[in-house]
């Protein structure tokens, strides 16, 4: 039996990077805001600090951070005649529980897209045509700009308070930034991290190849930085424990640096923790959310009435939520209709690794999530694609995050895995290799959507979210061409051995490629094509707002979080200025 | 925070869920970050001891077979004598070895590659019954003699065979308990000592990994040149013999 609470004005599905910023964002205009997250509260003393932060097994290698399957998972085939089975150990991506979310445990690395990225359909159909775009593929435009976004973009950057370089400042191009990036307000709000040796080498090898390296927008900090609501970061000290850690320096921006101090004291802010939203309601006639029901770590299931519920439960959870909530019609993909779980799509990863003579000494155990250097001629559109015969593109980066010996330390190919040579190798080759690493764009595609598991159930008893996900040709193809240039670029750094990194077979669950998981519920400008319109604002039921990836039609060359802060901003704006003042559909439909 | 730190914890992790009845037993927090100073979690520190999950023949067996993965040598010490069966035996004694943070709900199938890992048995018992399968093959085709007591030539060739999937050895799934295997050993030579391998750090200093320092600021002007202070455990420093050489 649910018992009912008292009613609040906003629910918070979910305390991770999107549901602190709209949750301060919403108290600060005055809503009474409770957020309800599935995991413990998490802080930077109590869970991850320097003498307990640096522990390879207890984070990297059994997950202690991640949600654990056995609360929450999914299930995944490559195929629709496969039958999907679940995800029992994570390994491809890694979703986050707990206050903070994947902003705990994420590398920082942080991009705003390209304006290119946002009209990449008609863009692409305008310079190729439509017969040049990928069999069977969902592309079609965001239905919002990156001129639209920039002010939210330029927000996000100064709540982490990212370091970098402009490269496109009002339309003037700046030496060491990126030349392709779209045109921005201001600079970064702190400069560039240092380097370490082996970005500085590619760069050096980049030049040579006439591309035009930039440091990558950071959000581990180069220097002390305080953000607008008065959270104070420190230096990052390159300790080489970032991606899938806690930082115990206060340098990573995190919703645990940049917004929680300033939202707990928030009197209109209330958190609960250790509760799993298992639905949004909705009133009889389905047209409008009537709040959540969650359940306590003792089973209890609970209502919290809300006038306003907001899903920020991450990409995956959230496209699972509208499922079990019956919001949004369910995708199929046979008859091509329906919205959600439609465009799920995923990224492009791999690269080469190069081993390096005696004369080199990397240190990879100093670094940092997002400290390196990136090449951005062969991403969006920057580059003729006629010739290449794919659509989409990936950055290409030097970026030495960490040689955490469990798992870093490469030797050549056609090394023996163990015994005294092995062992020898891996002495030999610790300080001496480094590695280009390339992030590709996913185009959307008719097969790949997620959906409900038909077998498998969670620690709750309903159904598991279902994936069904490979790469297409023209992503191959992709993959193919950036590794390629990743080769380029490694032995131009004066690599002996070089080893390439690319998609073969099917796509799998099982080596770790990236948290990027984008789409199944996206945004657009038909409630035939899409869940949400341009303010995030669920077609269907206007009192549900959206966050966070699933609300990407494609995938990108970069890492997803700029965007997905630049959106939380851009729909608390928009439920501020537009919905509270005349409650309703704010585009119709 | 009336709770002490470890009883806080355990309220916090998800196998707790399973755990708890009585009432409601939500965290509502607002008003003030809800931590007292010096309240962290760090993991139990494995201490010396008998074995938790292991038989003393397995124990063993997997001492003289992490010893043929890394073996001894002019780079220093092997796996077994860097104790990678007793970081192995305290994790199967843990939540690793029953797999109690897995998805572990029926039906289980088998699965494409790509599809990861859907074997119904834990890690705890796949060990007991492939170490089991093992020493029964070398007593009946090495004269009674279970693995540790064959010759390093023989050890080494059946565990080539086991790794290439050509062992024939009977109750022995060889692929999967290969990978697991070599997989277990690394981390028990290269995780922090406080999980009871990598001893004295064997496995950090043949790599020249230093460990937890957690601050290099002071390399950054310095590419390219050798790190030379030596590393550091979570345990911290005493633990460590240090000594700045720089
Ligand atoms: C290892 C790793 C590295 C990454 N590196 C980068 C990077 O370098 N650059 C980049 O741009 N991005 C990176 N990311 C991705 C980045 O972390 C995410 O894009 C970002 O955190 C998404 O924000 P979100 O609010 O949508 O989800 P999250 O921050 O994950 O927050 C979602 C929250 O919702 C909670 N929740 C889920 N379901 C429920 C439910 N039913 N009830 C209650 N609560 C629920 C979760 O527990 C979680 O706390 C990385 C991610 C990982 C895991």
């Amino acid at each position: 039996m649910s018992r009912r609470l008292p009613p609040t004005d906003v629910v918070v599905v979910g305390l991770g990077w999107t549901g602190s910023i709209m949750s301060y964002e919403l108290c600060r205009a005055g809503l009474r805001v409770t957020a309800i997250e599935r995991g413990p509260w998490r802080d930077t003393p109590t869970d991850f600090p320097p003498t307990t932060a640096p522990d390879e097994l207890r984070y990297s290698i059994r997950h202690d951070l991640f949600v654990r399957p056995a609360q929450e998972t999914l299930t995944f085939r490559n195929t629709m005649n496969q039958t999907a089975l679940p995800i029992r150990r994570w390994g491809s991506f890694l979703p986050g529980n707990g206050v903070g979310g994947a902003g705990v445990h994420w590398n920082g690395q942080t991009w705003r897209w390209h304006p290119w990225d946002f009209t990449f359909h008609s863009s692409s159909v305008a310079r190729y045509g439509a017969d040049f775009l990928p069999q069977d593929h969902m592309m079609q435009d965001w239905g919002i700009t990156y001129e639209e976004l920039e002010e939210s973009f330029d927000r996000f950057e100064y709540l982490c308070g990212i370091s970098g370089k402009a490269g496109n400042l009002g339309g003037q191009l700046q030496p060491g930034g990126n030349p392709f990036e779209g045109s921005r307000r201001r600079d970064y709000p702190t400069p560039p991290m240092q380097m370490t040796a082996a970005p500085q080498l590619f760069a050096k090898a980049a030049t040579e190849l006439g591309w035009k390296p930039f440091p990558q927008p950071s959000a581990n900090l180069s220097q002390a930085y305080t953000n607008p609501y008065g959270c104070k970061l420190a230096p990052c000290t390159y300790c080489g424990f970032c991606e899938r850690f806690g930082c115990g320096n206060f340098s990573k921006s995190s919703p645990q640096t940049c917004v929680l101090p300033v939202l707990v004291r928030h009197p209109g802010f209330e958190a609960r923790t250790e509760c799993q939203v298992t639905r949004v309601n909705l009133s009889r006639d389905g047209k409008r959310a009537t709040g959540v029901t969650y359940v306590d770590t003792a089973g209890q299931e609970w209502e919290q009435p809300a006038a306003l519920v907001l899903l920020c439960a991450y990409q995956l959870f959230n496209v699972r939520l509208l499922l079990l909530s019956g919001i949004g019609k369910p995708y199929n993909p046979a008859t091509g209709e329906g919205v959600v779980g439609r465009n799920y799509a995923y990224q492009v990863t791999g690269g080469a690794t190069g081993f390096f003579g005696q004369d080199k000494i990397f240190n990879p155990f100093i670094g940092a999530g997002s400290v390196g250097m990136v090449a951005d001629e062969f991403n969006a559109d920057n580059f003729d694609h006629g010739p290449a015969g794919f659509v989409g593109g990936a950055s290409l980066a030097c970026i030495l995050t960490n040689g955490r010996p469990i798992t870093n330390r490469p030797v050549p190919p056609d090394t023996p895995r163990w015994g005294s040579e092995w062992k020898r190798a891996t002495r030999d080759n610790y300080n001496r290799w480094a590695a280009v690493g390339l992030q590709g764009s996913v185009m959307p595609y008719r097969g790949n959507y997620l959906d409900l598991d038909p077998t498998y159930k969670d620690s709750n008893g309903l159904p598991l979210l279902r994936m069904t996900f490979d790469f297409p040709e023209n992503e191959r193809k992709l993959s193919r061409f950036a590794v390629d240039r990743c080769v380029e670029a490694v032995r131009a750094m004066g690599a002996h051995t070089v080893r390439r990194n690319e998609i073969s077979g099917p796509y799998s669950i099982v080596p770790y490629q990236s948290t990027h998981n984008t789409g199944g519920a996206i945004m657009g400008s038909d409630p035939k094509t899409s869940v949400a319109n341009k303010y995030c604002q669920v077609w269907d039921v206007p009192n549900v707002f959206l966050s966070g990836a699933s609300l990407f039609p494609m995938n990108a060359g970069f890492n997803p979080t700029g965007p997905v802060g630049a959106l939380a901003y851009w729909a608390a704006d928009a439920i501020r200025d537009r919905y509270l003042p005349n409650p309703g559909p704010l585009v119709p439909a | 925070m009336p709770d002490a730190p470890t009883s806080r914890r355990l309220l916090l992790s998800a196998t707790a869920l399973i755990a708890l009845g009585g009432p409601a037993a939500a965290r509502s927090i607002r008003g003030a970050l809800p931590w007292s100073p010096n309240e962290a979690y760090p993991p139990p520190r494995v201490t010396a001891g008998g074995w938790l999950y292991f038989t003393a023949e397995e124990a063993a067996s997997i001492e003289a077979i992490a010893n043929r993965l890394i073996p001894a040598d002019a780079l220093g010490p092997g796996g077994g004598e860097a104790g990678c069966a007793i970081y192995l035996d305290r994790q199967l004694a843990g939540p690793y070895g029953s797999s109690s943070w897995l998805y572990m709900q029926g039906p289980f199938a088998r699965g494409t590659p790509e599809q990861g890992l859907q074997d119904e048995r834990p890690p705890a018992a796949l060990y007991r019954q492939s170490l089991s399968a093992i020493n029964a093959h070398c007593r009946a085709r090495f004269g009674g003699r279970a693995f540790p007591a064959l010759s390093p030539e023989e050890q080494d060739a059946l565990l080539h065979a086991i790794d290439e999937g050509r062992s024939g050895i009977a109750g022995l799934e060889d692929k999967p308990f290969f990978e697991m295997l070599l997989q277990n050993v690394m981390e028990g030579f290269f995780a922090d000592p406080i999980y009871g391998g990598n001893r004295d750090m064997a496995g950090w200093k043949l790599l020249g990994f230093p460990g937890t320092r957690y601050d290099y600021r002071e390399m950054l002007d310095r590419p390219n040149q050798p790190y030379r202070d030596p590393p550091v455990p979570l345990s911290g420093l005493r633990a460590a013999s240090w000594q700045v050489a720089r």
